[in-house]
């Protein structure tokens, strides 16, 4: 018995989507619309968080070592900072690379590069450069480079020259400032424009329903169960969101090949085509995951209104 | 077997839609009851329906309260009566058959017993040839033929008609009550309200007359007295 009304439901709704196809155009057509909003989120997601990365990856501090620092003692504080948890990555400058460095960025200024000859030796030490993981985080570096280089010295005086974080600071406090308050935005107006569109779409199957509320009272006087009445209406709602979430998973084709390179000079390395295909499963399954659910519960919470006694 | 006890309903503006109303209904009976508009005899259906509960008293069928029953008992109950209405109440979206098909899988009947039965009852009220038609596509008197369809498919113990012939001319006014009659002789008890003098006179059974919510006339053989 249960097979066979399952079948029925089944068959019911498809005949009924079918026949209603005004309304199943308009509800799909909106809920495309919603579930094209949702899956934009999931790109400006994604270009958010590379060109947040992208400008975290500017922000580091630089320690600079005195020249007659010797490697291995820097090799000692590289390992010891490599050690600390809130630390990314430490790339090591050698005296003979900041030099070949400082040349090459100064190629078109002969006076420098004269003053520079002119001098005999190699004026630059080398230095440290160490990323953290978030930028919050440089503070607490700073901190401990400050200790460290109280204890790391040369005949009572410190292997380090200076730590650029005080100079440095400002910028970087600004910037945490504006990746964690982007975040934020970026989150509220994202919630903002998914809880709209999931209301617009509620609201126009809710609408579909209601044209059908004598249906169901007739249905009811017949002597059918309520899930055997509701039943057609869920399975319908499924397939707008079956229907829309295709449609928008085809849509999202052109609008990533279009946008994909724009993307790309703008914000960062991210280019949106390539997202678009490289997580494809993933969008696949949040697209038409959120369609058959919001197609089900909408239409199981509008028909409800209706079979309560 | 259809016991009113002193039902009464009370709507908001305090007027009695139902004033403490007994009757009752013996099996394979045709009743009539008739009363002008606002007398009280949809409201007295909508409470054989359970489609609204009275304010006072209750409404039994076969000595158990009908608004005491749990819901799956109500859909139980509910497949034991056919309705038939003014407005015919097809669904829009399904043919004949399907309407009358629709009542058979609410009851929870075999697709073979769907086959067999429905073209046999659309037969029965001389449709066969409109099995396909939706409701849109047909007359007021097919329409209501595909009601009265449905409303026997099931074989129900109750045919409750809330003036089947209201919007309909006279030859199928008469054309109706005839079918109402014979499924009356085949031992189905048969409600009917209506205004329409004629029908109730046809009919030639028992006649109860309501006015203001109350019982004012029930005469075994009546005739048409307001």
């Amino acid at each position: 018995m249960i097979g066979t009304n399952f079948k029925r439901i089944i068959k019911s709704g498809f005949v009924s989507f079918w026949r209603n196809g005004v309304v199943s155009f308009a509800s799909i057509l909106v809920m495309t619309m919603t579930l094209f909003v949702l899956g934009s989120i999931l790109f400006v997601n994604a270009t958010l968080d590379a060109s947040l990365s992208q400008i975290r990856d500017k922000v580091d501090i630089n320690v600079y070592f005195v020249t007659t620092a010797p490697e291995d003692d820097i090799f000692a504080l590289k390992s010891s900072l490599e050690a600390l948890p809130e630390v990314a990555d430490v790339e090591y400058v050698s005296r003979e690379k900041a030099l070949a460095e400082f040349t090459l960025r100064h190629q078109n200024d002969q006076l420098t590069l004269q003053a520079l000859e002119e001098l005999g030796e190699n004026p630059l030490g080398a230095n440290l450069n160490i990323k953290a993981k978030e930028t919050s985080q440089y503070e607490g570096i700073a901190t401990f480079l400050e200790d460290e280089s109280a204890l790391s010295t040369l005949d009572d005086t410190s292997i380090i020259d200076k730590v650029n974080y005080l100079q440095n600071k400002t910028a970087i406090d600004k910037l945490t400032k504006i990746v964690d308050s982007s975040e934020k935005f970026g989150f509220i107006i994202i919630a903002i424009l998914a809880i709209a569109s999931i209301i617009i779409s509620f609201n126009t199957i809710r609408l579909a329903i209601y044209t059908s509320k004598d249906e169901i009272s007739v249905m009811k006087l017949v002597g059918a169960s309520n899930s055997y009445i509701r039943g057609p209406f869920v399975f319908e709602g499924i397939m707008y969101g079956v229907v829309a979430g295709i449609v928008t998973l085809i849509l999202f084709y052109p609008f990533t090949v279009w946008l994909g390179p724009l993307t790309e000079n703008f914000f960062s390395d991210i280019n949106l085509f390539d997202y678009y295909i490289d997580k494809f499963s993933k969008i696949f399954f949040i697209v038409l995951g959120s369609g058959i659910l919001l197609g089900a519960v909408s239409s199981y919470i509008a028909v409800w209104r209706y079979l309560k006694k | 077997m259809i016991y009113f006890d002193q039902v009464s309903k009370l709507y908001s503006s305090g007027q009695p839609a139902l004033d403490s109303v007994t009757l009752s209904i013996a099996p394979k009976e045709f009743v009539s009851i008739v009363g002008h508009s606002g007398a009280g005899k949809t409201t007295l259906l909508k409470m054989l329906l359970a489609e609204e509960c009275p304010s006072d008293g209750g409404v039994f069928f076969e000595s158990s309260d009908i608004h005491s029953f749990k819901k799956s008992a109500l859909n139980n109950f509910r497949r034991r009566i056919g309705t038939v209405f003014q407005d015919f109440r097809l669904l829009p979206n399904k043919t004949a058959y399907e309407n009358i098909a629709f009542a058979m899988e609410a009851a929870g009947k075999t697709d073979e017993e769907i086959h067999s039965d429905v073209p046999h009852v659309l037969e029965l009220v001389d449709l066969g040839d409109k099995m396909w038609n939706f409701p849109h596509e047909l007359s007021g008197g097919e329409k209501q033929r595909v009601a009265i369809a449905r409303a026997i498919v099931n074989q129900p113990d109750i045919i409750i008609a809330d003036e089947p012939t209201g919007n309909l001319d006279p030859i199928n006014t008469f054309e109706i009550v005839q079918i109402l009659k014979k499924i009356n002789d085949l031992g189905t008890m048969v409600i009917l309200t209506t205004h329409n003098k004629g029908v109730v006179d046809s009919v030639g059974g028992r006649v109860v007359t309501m006015d203001g919510g109350r019982v004012i006339r029930d005469d075994k053989k009546g005739k048409y007295a307001l």
